[in-house]
């Protein structure tokens, strides 16, 4: 094989991916969105975290479909929120899913209440994009969504989850049932989105532990959890609304 | 699948350190190839191994997560992960999602095998 030629030219793949950033920023604020766990937060990955690493894997065969990995991706970046199952909601930025986009995610949390957080958008193609998270979400993580052909020529589309719990509370939750849930998330979103090709297919699930230890560093990002700020948040929303209405009656 | 655009050429440093020189696109095409030259590294003896990024060319996310994924592999193993010779593009990527937090960078290899003996 021919090693391919480097070029001292910008890369190519430069556009694709956002700059790097200290804390994260949300730029427009829909107003249903709760934005309680994601500006100023700084983004965690795979690296981070507490739990084991988890290399997952869901995948749809768009068999008898004519349709390009181009055109799938481009579809779903439209219209990403409209395949979550309901329930979630994807406050997607006004510039679309883009890289350096930040959004809002209300989700129905394992632990009942509804979940505040959010994603970046770290990179985008034409073939793939991809999520890290910020700290507090349940997990520390790089979520790619990506379509290629595969050698029958079938549009294959998958979500690889790269993740670990965020901290000690997420891992006991995650041991619970979140593990399931987040597989069933996934199913669902790759089900709808076969389905708007018209197509039926299962969705295939393959789950590989890459590290089973514990990141005990990791046992301080509890601090950030979002689930703990979320539920502290629906608790006492009622005693600060009071308290400003109280503050303008004075004024 | 389409087949990976990148060549990974393994040569030996030390008795202890082995580099991969990464030539051309790293992206999920490229996985089978970059596992097989940590294998042919550590089959060899490498406590440590030089990641060589001058030839880099093109890189995306699946790209990102298979260095992610080696890694793990080699802290696992107790094998040392060293990035040289990174464009400045491509050492913001890595600031960006925090993997410069977990290999060391240096900006050539003569500097990571001077450095090594030290950590």
């Amino acid at each position: 094989m021919t090693a391919p030629s480097s070029s001292s030219s910008e890369p190519r793949d430069k556009a694709n991916w956002a700059q790097p950033v200290d804390a994260l920023r949300v730029r427009t604020m829909p107003l249903a969105a709760v934005n309680l766990n994601v500006g100023g937060r700084h983004l965690v990955g795979p690296l981070q975290g507490f739990g084991p690493l988890y290399h997952k894997r869901y995948r749809v065969r768009l068999a008898g479909v004519d349709v390009s990995p181009s055109s799938v991706i481009q579809i779903w970046r439209q219209n990403f929120a409209s395949f979550w199952p309901r329930g979630n909601y994807f406050y997607a930025p006004i510039t679309g899913i883009a890289p350096g986009e930040v959004a809002l995610l209300n989700l129905a949390s394992p632990v009942g209440v509804q979940l505040s957080t959010g994603i970046m958008v770290i990179y985008a193609d034409d073939t793939c994009f991809t999520f890290m998270n910020p700290e507090g979400h349940m997990f520390a993580a790089m979520i790619t969504f990506s379509a290629h052909t595969d050698d029958e020529g079938v549009t294959v589309v998958q979500v690889e989850p790269l993740l670990r719990s965020n901290d000690p509370f997420w891992e006991l939750v995650m041991r619970v049932d979140g593990y399931k849930r987040e597989d069933r998330f996934w199913q669902a979103t790759l089900r709808s989105l076969a389905a708007h090709f018209g197509s039926d297919a299962e969705v295939e699930t393959t789950i590989t532990c890459l590290d089973p230890h514990y990141q005990w560093s990791g046992i301080k990002n509890i601090w950030h959890n979002a689930a703990i700020r979320s539920g502290l948040y629906t608790m006492l929303r009622p005693a600060l609304l009071a308290k400003r209405w109280l503050a303008r009656r004075r004024l | 699948m389409m087949p990976a655009n990148a060549t990974f050429e393994l040569r030996r440093a030390t008795d202890t350190t082995s580099v991969i020189v990464i030539r051309g696109e790293v992206t999920a095409f490229a996985e089978s190839q970059l596992m097989d030259a940590y294998n042919r590294a550590t089959g060899e003896g490498a406590q440590a191994i030089i990641l060589n990024f001058a030839g880099l060319d093109y890189m995306n996310s699946s790209g990102i997560g298979l260095l992610v994924t080696l890694l793990i592999r080699a802290n696992r193993a107790k094998v040392r992960l060293i990035a040289v010779e990174l464009k400045e593009h491509y050492r913001h990527i890595f600031e960006l999602t925090r993997l410069n937090e977990a290999i060391r960078i240096f900006d050539t290899e003569a500097d990571a095998l001077a450095a090594l003996p030290a950590f």
